[in-house]
């Protein structure tokens, strides 16, 4: 009997359009948008170059110093021109952006560890552990918190170490909220009772299972992420608060041009331009993101 | 009504324990104090300012003492400023902090709007595109990166406005704009998408239905609910617009809150910082509180929990 219905299952599993995932539907729609694949090709290329600089031959040492060449205008020797010190600004801006990205990365990091377990366990719980957990994000919320990063800084120290954490203190709570709200809803879904009556613990239901469904939401939310930290950086970096000589990012380049803006105003446009720049591709990125991974969007047909 | 300002306004007290607490023991547990950098300064005169405001009492009577202050509004004098108390700096530079951003909110709110409702209304046109690419490039540039650059060219190059400082109207032209830019650009952002979302609603359609003018249509039907997003922005930006004007302050000599917080936590000013701080936090909670309210005007459906 089986043997006579097996081939019309065959020919409907031929007619049948291939399976769209939501990733592969995703994919197909962010390659169609231009803005966004422009910016992550750019953001690729740029975190390439500036994490290799210590190794790309040609360019030169961004800490030599050459008072003979101090504050030359671009050149073709030096793209971006030099520093008041004869140091080279092309140099200095792929390293400070070495640093900027690092920083935005690694507080990135940080706050979505904190921010996806956070969130994940208070909407796992539920209850009365959710009810306190959530009432502890509305509460940070309330907090002065630039104000509090630079009491950090400034009594506890300065050090690189200090402000990834405290960045990545600043930005868990959005993503708290977020993938709170997901696993609420992916929690009553039957995979979770598949999964419980396979007999997996909690933490695995929660952790294989639940979690890897919210990747949605917290990609387009770490596309946000990532640049608000580089900027916070470099807001802190300009103040003097952030990263200390000889270290460099584009914060502190800012900083140091915005002094001698009347006489060398080169070294401010092009730290300036490489930051804007790198957020504006974030800023796409996020935006074209955001538009191919939210399922509510597909009825726009675009 | 009532009873929800009432709760919310207990519910303050707390959480400003809280954050002076933890300022207070944050400031207190580093190294190096008000009086560190004077090094020429004898031992004796040192001992005695340090007796004179209390710093070489053990730490828990300090605390008492910080509490007992801050519930009478008086942190007392400046530690490097002594001539003024800490309520008079802070009420002043909030005075120039507030003008400063309430101006750039102003101009965000009046250029945003507009604009975003226009894009609304040309949805994937040309003005569309345009408008909201030019917003993005306004998300994006810092505005420590915008400030230098609008001095070096309306300041240094044309000489249009000063460079610096906050004494008369043309001085307070380029903090403004370099303040608000960001804001604009994310308020069209905002007003953009909930624009689209209620040009979609069956209300709207029921108002074009009955042949209203466009114009009212947009202004008074679909304006009044397309903006929500925007409202619920203002309360942190509002405050954000004051906290991120630390930057524009600094480049542009602004003696504002965030420059005297700047300034009193590299002098290790406790005082000062402990008012800004506490200030600075009061005025947070309250601005959500009135956006809160505010919700209820905008949309009656919202209800005070």
């Amino acid at each position: 009997m089986s043997v006579g219905i097996q081939p019309p299952v065959t020919v409907l599993a031929e007619a049948a359009p291939a399976p769209r995932s939501l990733w592969s539907d995703a994919w197909r729609r962010v390659q169609r948008n231009r803005a966004a694949v422009v910016s992550g090709a750019f953001l690729l290329g740029l975190s390439l170059i500036s994490m290799l600089s210590p190794w790309l031959p040609g360019l030169q040492d961004p800490s030599v110093q050459d008072l003979a060449l101090s504050a030359t205008p671009p050149s073709a020797a030096h793209w971006f021109g030099t520093d008041e010190l004869g140091r080279d600004m092309f140099a200095r801006v792929l390293h400070g952006g070495r640093i900027s990205m690092l920083v935005g990365l690694i507080g990135t990091l940080v706050s979505i560890t904190i921010g996806v377990s956070w969130g994940a366990i208070a909407g796992f719980r539920g209850g009365k552990t959710d009810e306190w957990m959530m009432r502890f994000v509305d509460v940070l919320y309330a907090l002065p918190y630039i104000f509090l990063v630079i009491l950090l800084l400034v009594f506890v120290g300065r050090s690189l170490v200090m402000l990834f954490v405290a960045l990545g203190l600043v930005q868990w709570l959005t993503m708290a909220r977020i993938v709170r709200g997901q696993v609420l809803s992916l929690k009553t879904q039957t995979f979770v009772e598949a999964a419980r009556a396979l007999g997996a613990n909690d933490f695995r239901i929660l952790f294989h299972h639940i979690v890897p469904n919210t990747l949605g939401p917290v990609i387009v939310y770490t596309t946000l992420t990532v640049p608000a930290v580089i900027l916070q950086e470099a807001f802190l970096s300009f103040l003097g608060f952030g990263v200390q000589p000889p270290n460099a990012s584009w914060g502190t380049l800012l900083a140091d041009g915005a002094k001698l803006l009347a006489l060398f105003p080169w070294m401010v446009a092009f730290p300036g331009a490489a930051m804007s720049l790198t957020l504006l591709a974030f800023n796409f990125l996020g935006d074209g993101l955001r538009d191919a991974l939210d399922p509510q969007d597909r009825r726009e047909g675009h | 009504m009532t009873a929800f300002l009432l709760r919310r306004l207990l519910a303050m007290i707390p959480t400003l324990l809280a954050i002076g607490t933890l300022t207070f023991f944050l400031m207190r547990a580093a190294p190096g104090g008000p009086f560190q950098s004077e090094k020429e300064m004898p031992a004796r005169a040192k001992q005695e300012l340090m007796q004179r405001y209390g710093l070489d009492q053990p730490l828990h009577t300090q605390y008492f003492r910080f509490l007992h202050s801050a519930i009478r509004f008086d942190l007392g004098p400046s530690y490097k400023n002594p001539d003024q108390s800490v309520r008079e700096i802070v009420l002043d530079g909030f005075k120039v902090s507030a003008e400063l951003g309430g101006w750039a909110l102003l101009v965000a709110v009046f250029l945003g709007i507009p604009f975003g409702t226009l894009a609304a209304l040309h949805q994937n046109r040309t003005i569309d595109h345009v408008s909201m690419a030019t917003a993005l490039a306004g998300v994006s540039i810092p505005n420590f990166v915008l400030g230098p650059v609008l001095v070096y060219f309306f300041a240094l190059t044309l000489g249009w406005f000063p460079a610096a400082l906050w004494v008369d109207a043309g001085s307070r032209v380029l903090p403004v704009v370099a303040l608000s830019v960001a804001y604009v650009a994310y308020i069209a952002r905002l007003t953009r998408a909930g624009m689209l979302e209620v040009l979609r609603a069956d209300y709207i359609r029921t108002a074009r239905a009955k042949g209203l003018a466009e114009r009212v249509v947009v202004i008074k039907h679909a304006l009044k609910l397309g903006v929500m997003p925007v409202v619920s922005y203002l309360g942190p930006a509002a405050a954000r617009i004051i906290m991120g004007s630390i930057v524009i302050e600094q480049i542009f000599a602004v003696p504002g809150l965030g420059r005297h917080l700047v300034q009193g936590a590299i002098n290790r000013d406790y005082t000062l910082v402990m008012g800004v701080v506490l200030f600075y936090a009061a005025f947070l909670m309250l601005f959500n509180l009135i956006v809160d309210l505010a919700y209820t005007w905008f949309d009656p459906r919202v209800e005070l929990a």
